[in-house]
C-alpha cells in the first residue's frame, strides 16, 4: 500500500521542472519534503496527486493501481491535496467548505461528519463563521479539515503551516502524526525543518529538481547534505537526539 | 431548513405571479374567470378571454426568459469566479443584438422582419458562443476569457453602431426599441418555442451542480477532488451561453436580472448550485413577470404605450444591487 511517482518529469508549459524523481510514500508514513524556493516541490506534490502530467515516460500509482487506470473521482477518494494557495470565488461558511471535501467520500455526508473534521484541527467553533472573516491560520486549520473530510489514505498538503501560530504548527503536526499512526500516508511539503525533524519519519530533500538526500531526519539534516543546498548560514545543534536547525 | 423554507416561498411566490400577473393591466380582468374560458372552446371567449391569452403569452415568456438569465449569470458568476459577471458579459448578447441590428436595419434580404430578426440574432448569438467555446479550450485562463468577452462586446458594439449609423433614420425607432428588450408576444406557443432552448441548458447545467459547486470553492482543489475542470467549464459555459443566446435572440437584452437575481437568491440558498439554479429561476422569472406587469401599467410621460421592460429593470435593479452591495460590505 504506497502512492509511488517513478521517474517523474512534471513542469509547466512544456519546460519539465522535475528531472526524473522517484517518490514512494507508504501508507502510515509520514515524509517532508523539503528543499529551497524552486526546487520542484509543490510541483512534485501536484504530480503526485495528479494535477500536472507526470511526463514522458514517468508513472504514478497508488496502491499499485496506476492514474490511467483510476478515475478522476476514485483518485480524488485516495488522495487528499491542500494547494499552497486557495482562493475561494464566494463568501463560504466554513461548514460548508468543509462538506465539499465531506462529498469526495460520499455524495450526502451528514454534518457529523463535517463537524468532526473541524474538530480534528480544534476549529468545531467556526463552523457558522464564514471562510473570509477567519484570520490565516484559522483558515488554513479549516481547509485542512476539508481535507480531512475526504477520507483520503494518502494526504499530500503543501504547507500546511503557512500562516499557522507555533501551536497550532505543533497541534497541526501532532494532527498529522495520529492520522497517520492510524495508517494513513501523509507527505507534507515544508520549510520547517524543524517541525519535520521533529515529527517525519523521513525527510526528502529536494533541489533543483532532483532528489539531492532521502532518509531519517539524522541521515538528512547533516551539514554535508545541507550545505551545497542552503548554502553555509546555519547551525545544527541536538535536542532529545533530533537535529534542529539555527540560522547562522 | 432555511433553504427549502426559501425554495418554497419563491415557488409559492412564482406561481402566484402566474395565475394572477394575466389580470393585472391597464385594464383589469378576472384572470382566474377568463383562464378557465381561455381553455374552453374558443366560440365562448370574450374581449376579455383576448387579453388573458395576450397577458397569458407575455407573462409565460417573461417567466422562461427571466429564469433563464438569471441561471446564466448565476453560473457565469461561478465559472469567471466573477461576483460581477453577467449573461452579457462573454459578448453573446452583444453579438445577438448585431444580428438583429443587421435584419432591422437592412429588412429586404429577409421574408419576415420580426422573424428574421430573431434568427438572425440567434445565429450571431450562437457563433459568438462558438468563438468563445474555442477560447476556453485553448485557454485555461479564466481572465483571458473575461478579456475575449470583453472584446466581443467592444467588436459587436462597434457593429451595431456601425449599421446604425448606416441604416435608414426611419429603421432607428425599431432598432432602439429592440435594444431596450422587450416580451411582448402574441401566443403562448412563443414561450413554448423557447421552452425546450431553455429547459436542456438548465437540465445540464443541474446535472453539472455538484462539480460547479467545488469549481465555485477552488479550481485547484476541485480538481484535486476529482472535477475536470476543463470539462465542467466548457460545457457550463456552453449552457449559459446558450441559454442567453436563445432569450436574447427572442427578448432583445433584458440588463440586471442575470447580475442582481443570484447575488440575492445566494443570501436564501447559500451557495450549492442544486438549489441556487433552482431559486434563480424562480426568482428571475418572478421578477420579469412583476417587471414586465409594472412595464405595461404604467404610463409614463403622459403616454398611454407602456415602458420598455428592459430600463424597469435597469432602473429596479441598480438600487437593489447596491443595497445588497451594502449589505454585504457591512457583514
Amino acid at each position: 500500500m504506497a502512492l509511488i511517482g517513478r521517474a517523474l518529469r512534471a513542469g509547466y508549459g512544456g519546460c519539465a521542472v522535475l528531472d526524473g524523481v522517484d517518490l514512494t510514500l507508504e501508507a502510515g508514513r509520514f515524509l517532508c519534503l523539503l528543499g529551497p524556493n524552486g526546487a520542484g516541490k509543490s510541483t512534485l506534490a501536484r504530480a503526485l496527486c495528479g494535477l500536472l502530467a507526470a511526463g514522458e515516460g514517468a508513472s504514478v500509482q497508488v496502491d499499485a493501481e496506476g492514474f490511467d487506470q483510476l478515475g478522476p473521482r476514485a483518485r480524488a477518494q485516495r488522495i487528499g491535496f491542500l494547494p499552497q494557495e486557495v482562493e475561494p470565488g464566494f463568501s463560504f461558511r466554513v461548514d460548508e467548505a468543509v462538506e465539499l471535501g465531506a462529498r469526495v467520500a460520499e455524495p450526502r455526508p451528514d454534518r457529523a461528519k463535517v463537524l468532526a473534521a473541524l474538530a480534528a484541527v480544534d476549529t468545531e467553533h467556526l463552523a457558522e463563521r464564514r471562510l473570509d472573516a477567519l484570520s490565516g491560520g484559522e483558515r488554513r486549520r479549516v481547509l485542512l479539515a476539508s481535507v480531512l473530510a475526504q477520507e483520503p489514505r494518502y494526504l499530500v498538503l503543501d504547507e500546511p503551516t503557512s500562516m499557522l501560530d507555533l501551536e497550532h504548527q505543533v497541534g497541526l503536526f501532532e494532527v498529522l502524526r495520529a492520522r497517520c499512526d492510524a495508517g494513513l500516508g501523509v507527505l507534507v511539503v515544508t520549510h520547517d525543518l524543524n517541525l519535520a525533524a521533529q515529527w517525519a519519519d523521513d525527510l526528502v530533500l529536494l533541489n533543483r529538481g532532483r532528489i539531492a538526500a532521502q532518509g531519517r531526519p539524522h541521515e538528512v539534516l547533516t551539514t554535508e547534505v545541507m550545505t551545497p543546498v542552503f548554502g553555509s548560514r546555519f547551525r545544527l545543534l541536538q535536542s532529545e537526539g533530533r537535529p534542529v536547525v539555527v540560522p547562522r | 431548513m432555511r433553504t427549502r423554507a426559501f425554495l418554497l416561498g419563491m415557488t409559492v411566490l412564482a406561481i402566484l405571479s402566474v395565475v394572477f400577473a394575466p389580470g393585472w393591466g391597464s385594464v383589469s380582468i378576472d384572470a382566474i374567470a377568463e383562464g378557465k374560458r381561455w381553455l374552453g372552446p374558443r366560440e365562448a371567449w370574450t374581449g376579455d378571454t383576448r387579453i388573458f391569452e395576450l397577458r397569458l403569452s407575455r407573462v409565460a415568456l417573461a417567466f422562461l426568459a427571466g429564469g433563464a438569465l438569471a441561471c446564466a449569470g448565476a453560473v457565469l458568476q461561478t465559472l469567471l469566479r466573477n461576483g460581477l459577471a453577467t449573461p452579457f458579459t462573454l459578448g453573446v448578447a452583444s453579438a445577438g443584438s448585431f444580428g438583429a441590428f443587421l435584419v432591422l436595419a437592412f429588412p429586404a434580404a429577409w421574408f419576415a422582419t420580426q422573424l428574421g430578426a430573431t434568427f438572425s440574432a440567434l445565429v450571431f448569438a450562437l457563433g459568438s458562443l462558438a468563438l468563445v467555446l474555442a477560447l476556453a479550450r485553448r485557454s485555461q485562463r479564466v481572465d483571458g476569457l473575461l478579456l475575449a468577452g470583453i472584446t466581443l462586446n467592444f467588436l459587436f458594439g462597434a457593429g451595431v453602431m456601425l449599421v446604425r449609423y448606416l441604416a435608414d433614420p426611419l429603421r432607428l425607432a425599431a432598432m432602439e426599441r429592440w435594444m431596450l428588450g422587450s416580451v411582448e408576444a402574441l401566443h403562448p406557443s412563443e414561450a413554448f418555442l423557447l421552452l425546450p432552448w431553455v429547459a436542456t441548458p438548465l437540465a445540464l447545467l443541474l446535472l453539472l451542480a455538484n462539480e460547479l459547486d467545488q469549481l465555485a470553492f477552488d479550481e485547484e482543489m476541485a480538481a484535486a477532488r476529482g472535477v475536470s475542470v476543463a470539462r465542467v467549464r466548457n460545457l457550463g459555459l456552453f449552457a449559459a451561453g446558450l441559454l442567453t443566446a436563445a432569450v436574447v435572440a427572442r427578448t432583445g437584452p433584458i440588463g440586471f436580472i442575470g447580475l442582481l437575481v443570484p447575488h440575492a437568491v445566494r443570501f436564501g440558498t447559500g451557495l450549492r448550485h442544486r438549489s441556487l439554479l433552482v431559486g434563480c429561476f424562480l426568482a428571475g422569472g418572478t421578477l420579469l413577470v412583476f417587471a414586465d406587469l409594472l412595464a405595461r401599467s404604467l404610463g409614463v410621460g403622459g403616454r398611454s404605450s407602456e415602458l420598455p421592460v428592459g430600463i424597469l429593470t435597469a432602473l429596479v435593479g441598480g438600487p437593489c444591487f447596491l443595497v445588497l452591495l451594502l449589505r454585504r460590505s457591512t457583514r
